[in-house]
Parts: C-alpha cells; sequence; structure tokens
C-alpha cells in the first residue's frame, strides 16, 4: 500500500525586544544565570504585567509578513500547567484570538512552487531553562528567559514530505530575518521547531494518528527526524501494527526518534482569559504603520536580482536566501563589482568557507569592499583568478585591504611580455620531449607546457598570456 | 453531587497536584457542585444583546515602551528559593 505523509509545523520565534513581553527585565543572551528577573517575570503574588508596545509591533510585523490577517481586536489567555520552567504555573498565551490568522509562504522544491498555509501566530511569553544534571537526581533553572516575547507559527497540515518541512523553515526564518522581528539563532534557542507527522493511505482522506517530534535542534534535524518518523510510521503500519499519539524525541547520535510519552487524551491547560491584562484593539493607522516598515522580502528580492543584475535564478535564490548574505551582495554591488562575478564568490568560495569552518558570514572579518576590490584586481589582470584563492585566504582569515596583501605577499601577476617570453623559453628547452610531441600534434603537450611556466613563476605570469606566447614560441621552433 | 462527578473531582484534584483521600472528594465534591449551582444562576440571565466580556474594566491597550530598568539582585531571588546552585535554582529532576 502506499502511503501519503501529512506534516505540520509549530515554530516559535524570539522577538528582538530590548525588554520581555511584561517586565522591564533585559532579554539579553547569555548573561549569567537570574540576573535578568524582577518580581513580575517570577510570578511573585500581586505583580500587574504591561505589555511592550515594541513585542505588539514585531508580532503585527511578522503577521503581516507572513500574509495573515492581523486581528481588530486581541487578547491574552493563561495556559496553566505546573512545570519548574514556569514560576507561575501558567504561561501567558492567546487562546482563541491571535494577533495573526490564515497566512501562507510559498516554497520551492526541486523547481516546484508549492503555497503553504499558515493557521495562527500568537504572541506569547517563552518559559525559563532547566539543565537536567546527570545523575544528581535534580536540575537546575535559570529564570532569565521567562517572560522573553515570542510568537509562535503554527502551520496548516499542507506539508507532505520532510523535504517541503525544510523549504517552508528556511524561508519562514529567512522572513524573520528580513523583517527584523529574530535573529533567529537556533544555537541560542531563539528559533525552535516542533513537527506533528502522520501518514495516511493515498486517497483516505481522514488523517492519520500524529505523533509530535520534539528536540529538534536545527533544521537538519528536522529533516532527518521526519524522514525516520515517515518510515517508521510506515513499517508499523505495514506489520499490522498501529500508531499511538505519543512525543518522540530525535536522537542524533542515534540517528533515531525515541519515545518520550504517550499522550493519553488531549492536553487540559484550562486557557482562561488573563485578568490582569486588558483587551488589545488594533486601529488601522496603527496597522498602517506597522506595514510601512516592512522591508523588501526574499521573494522581492530574488526576484529584483534575476531582473536587474540578470542572475541565473538558482543564484538569485542562493544569495537571497540568509538576510546576511544578500546585505553583503548589495554592498559589493555599490563598491562596484560586477554582479555575476560577485555572485560566484559569495556561492562558491565564501560559502564553502563558511560551511567548512561552521561560521556566520557576519563572523568573517571580510567586507564586501574588500571582496569587490579583490575581483576588481582580477577585473585588471593585476592578480590570476588562482593567486586571488590566496588572497580571498587572507581576506576571509585575517581581513585586510586586497591591494596591500597583494603587494606585501608579491602576488602580482606577471604581465610583462619579456619576462613571461623568457620563462616560456626556458621550460621549452629544459622539455624536449614535450615540443617534439606538439609538433607531432599532441595538443594536450600545451598543457604541460603551461604548468611548467606556472609553476617556475610560483603561480605569478599570467595565464592567458603564458599560452598566446608558448603557441607563439613553439611555433617559431 | 448532582452536577459533577467524582472521576471529575479527582480529574481537578490531580491537575491542581492535590492528593485527595476518598472522603475528601466527597467533602470538596459537595463544595465545588455548591458553587457551580451558584454560577448556574446566571444562565437564567438573558444576554442575548450583552457583549462577551472578560473584563469589569472599560480600559483597553495599555502598553509600555521597551526600555530596560534594572532587575532584582540575584541573592534576593534565590532568598525565595529553597536551594540553589551556583546562581540557579536547585528543582527535584525534571527529566522526561
Amino acid at each position: 500500500m502506499s502511503y501519503e505523509t501529512v506534516i505540520g509545523l509549530e515554530v516559535h520565534v524570539e522577538l528582538k525586544t530590548n525588554t520581555k513581553i511584561f517586565c522591564s527585565c533585559s532579554t539579553e543572551f547569555g548573561a549569567p544565570p537570574n540576573t535578568q528577573t524582577c518580581p513580575i517575570c517570577l510570578g511573585h503574588p500581586g505583580v500587574l504585567p504591561v505589555l511592550n508596545r515594541q513585542a505588539v509591533d514585531f508580532a503585527m510585523k511578522a503577521s503581516m509578513a507572513l500574509n495573515c490577517e492581523v486581528a481588530d481586536v486581541t487578547k491574552f489567555d493563561r495556559k496553566n500547567y505546573f512545570y519548574p520552567d514556569n514560576p507561575k504555573a501558567y504561561q501567558i498565551s492567546q487562546f482563541d484570538q491571535p494577533i495573526g490568522e490564515n497566512g501562507w509562504i510559498d516554497i520551492e522544491v526541486n523547481g516546484e512552487k508549492k503555497r503553504i498555509g499558515i493557521t495562527r501566530l500568537h504572541l506569547e511569553e517563552d518559559a525559563g531553562k532547566l539543565t537536567h544534571v546527570e545523575g544528581q537526581g535534580h536540575s537546575l533553572v535559570d529564570y532569565n528567559r521567562v517572560g522573553t516575547p515570542l510568537v509562535e507559527i503554527v502551520s496548516e497540515p499542507d506539508i507532505r514530505t520532510p523535504e517541503e518541512a525544510y523549504a517552508y523553515l528556511e524561508k519562514l526564518k529567512a522572513i524573520m530575518q528580513y523583517t527584523e522581528v529574530s535573529d533567529c539563532k537556533m544555537e541560542e534557542g531563539s528559533l525552535r521547531c516542533d513537527a506533528n507527522i502522520s501518514i495516511r493511505p493515498t486517497g483516505q482522506k481522514e488523517f492519520g494518528t500524529k505523533t509530535e517530534l520534539k528536540n529538534l535542534n536545527s533544521f537538519n534535524h528536522v529533516h532527518k527526524g521526519l524522514e525516520y518518523e515517515e518510515k517508521r510510521q510506515e513499517e508499523e503500519l505495514t506489520n499490522g501494527g498501529e500508531i499511538l499519539q505519543e512525543t518522540r524525541r530525535w536522537d542524533d547520535a542515534k540517528k533515531q526518534t525515541i519515545l518520550m510519552r504517550v499522550k493519553e487524551g488531549s492536553d487540559d491547560y484550562r486557557y482562561f482569559p488573563d485578568p490582569d491584562l486588558v483587551h488589545l484593539y488594533i486601529e488601522q493607522d496603527w496597522k498602517d504603520r506597522v506595514y510601512g516598515t516592512i522591508p523588501e522580502l526574499p521573494d522581492a528580492r530574488k526576484e529584483r536580482y534575476i531582473q536587474e543584475y540578470d542572475l541565473p535564478a538558482y543564484d538569485a535564490a542562493v544569495l537571497t536566501q540568509q538576510k546576511a548574505m544578500s546585505d553583503f551582495f548589495e554592498q559589493g554591488l555599490q563598491e562596484g563589482a560586477p554582479a555575476k562575478q560577485l555572485s560566484n564568490w559569495l556561492m562558491g568560495e565564501v560559502n564553502g568557507y563558511l560551511n567548512q569552518e561552521g561560521l556566520e558570514l557576519e563572523e568573517l572579518p571580510l567586507t564586501p569592499k574588500a571582496l569587490a576590490e579583490m575581483i576588481a584586481l582580477i577585473e585588471k589582470g593585476t592578480i590570476s583568478s588562482k593567486i586571488a584563492k590566496k588572497v580571498f585566504k587572507e581576506l576571509v582569515e585575517n581581513g585586510g585591504d586586497p591591494q596591500t596583501i597583494v603587494e606585501e605577499k608579491g602576488l602580482v601577476q606577471i604581465s610583462d611580455e619579456g619576462a613571461v617570453r623568457e620563462m616560456v623559453n626556458e621550460a621549452l628547452d629544459q622539455n624536449d620531449q614535450s615540443v617534439e610531441d606538439y609538433k607531432n600534434g599532441k595538443e594536450k603537450a600545451i598543457g604541460f607546457l603551461v604548468g611548467q611556466v606556472m609553476k617556475a613563476s610560483k603561480g605569478k605570469a599570467n595565464p592567458q598570456l603564458v599560452n598566446q606566447l608558448l603557441k607563439e614560441e613553439l611555433d617559431k621552433r | 453531587m448532582e452536577r459533577i462527578s467524582k472521576e471529575q473531582i479527582r480529574h481537578v484534584a490531580d491537575l491542581a497536584r492535590l492528593e485527595l483521600k476518598e472522603e475528601e472528594i466527597a467533602h470538596f465534591g459537595e463544595q465545588l457542585d455548591d458553587v457551580i449551582k451558584a454560577a448556574q444562576q446566571l444562565n437564567e440571565l438573558d444576554t442575548t444583546n450583552v457583549e462577551p466580556t472578560s473584563h469589569v474594566l472599560d480600559v483597553r491597550n495599555v502598553l509600555r515602551d521597551d526600555v530596560v530598568k534594572p532587575s532584582l539582585d540575584r541573592d534576593d531571588v534565590l532568598k525565595n528559593s529553597p536551594d540553589d546552585d551556583e546562581g540557579q535554582i536547585k528543582v527535584p529532576s525534571v527529566l522526561e
């Protein structure tokens, strides 16, 4: 029997506000434990939470960028649960009147476009951070993160493959970064994802029983976890078993999902309107003001790169996937770099280096100006593209100015005809066999001779000139 | 007890992390039943033209600016915790 997979994603994104959602404690990441708390976020009796205007603006902006309808009236509710990550024993969230509803984003997988619906986006507070101490019988709690504003973004069950899930997350992250509502650093927990997955016989209308995946610490883990779970569920059903509604976590070391708990009945959070917080009315002029702050989004940029700079669709997609890369590209253009060359360097050497070192573009000492100048040196013939790789290495590792690096390291290309001709003749004198092979019609022999000249010049001879002079000198012999 | 079953009492007690003895279930069950009975009287009112309300105050859009103010001193924070370790609050193991 063939099965169809149905995936829904729940993404939590921390908003980049200075302060928490209901109090004035700082949200800065990395502070010593429990130094950013107050009676409000610690849930002491009698305190009064007051909503952060910036958090609302960001949630509205995110909603609009995800094509959601923004509510005219919204409110906050208490979601009740006992767990030490939350000192109040309830989380302030939104139940039936979220800020945003009925949105969508477009994704592309293997050249095929698909629209994924977004059910809702709501504003809530983050929980504290628990550290489980192995073998000690206790856990440690840091409440710095408690009360950091979050938006929870829930997708429609429109996603059918782990690849689509990956593409959805990439696009969602890009939009959150372009709108600057979040820095979306998974390693710092400012973007987190849970996935629901079920399978059903192809053609069946009803959904199968779903499992929920947690501990997905990177988009790769989401992809791998869903792939594993898809196969596990199919095997289970094929072998006559049944899928239980359970929560599983991805164990990346074991490359499998592991049962955390079986869900019995639905959760009972007893939501009710938070009596400490009044209704929020979002008038049209407020919406208009926020709408005016939405910058050009990744899809629009991609389209512009194709139209304005004549870039291939592939280049445009890679460059716009991350705001930092796209901004770097645009700054490089302003420094006068030709679009296609700049794109080649960014997609090839720069991305290659980032992947190899596990770094982010912002962490490199390389500046758009330096890269543009290096490309200009290649265009002018001052350095060969081979030498450029040496200059590039210096630039990504230590930064600096390409012209100075070229001069200091003596990397200037030798384009002096007399000097190159001398090297060519030296190579010809030392390689009689190759000269003879060439004369006998073995065109390939010239490649070896070019290599010899380049070696003798320590890679600095202008390769086009070497080629040209080799042919001239060979014809004379 | 007509309006609320023993099962429901146990469920609510469980959600509130309360351990109730059999006689307490009967005792609190009766009380809760009375509370619900009192609340049910409200159903007799005609609310056809009354807007749903979750708040008695006619106040809306109370917001503050996104400006950092000093947090509590950590030593003060930890005074409320039964036990702590290197600035963190120590709780019984909660590994799921």
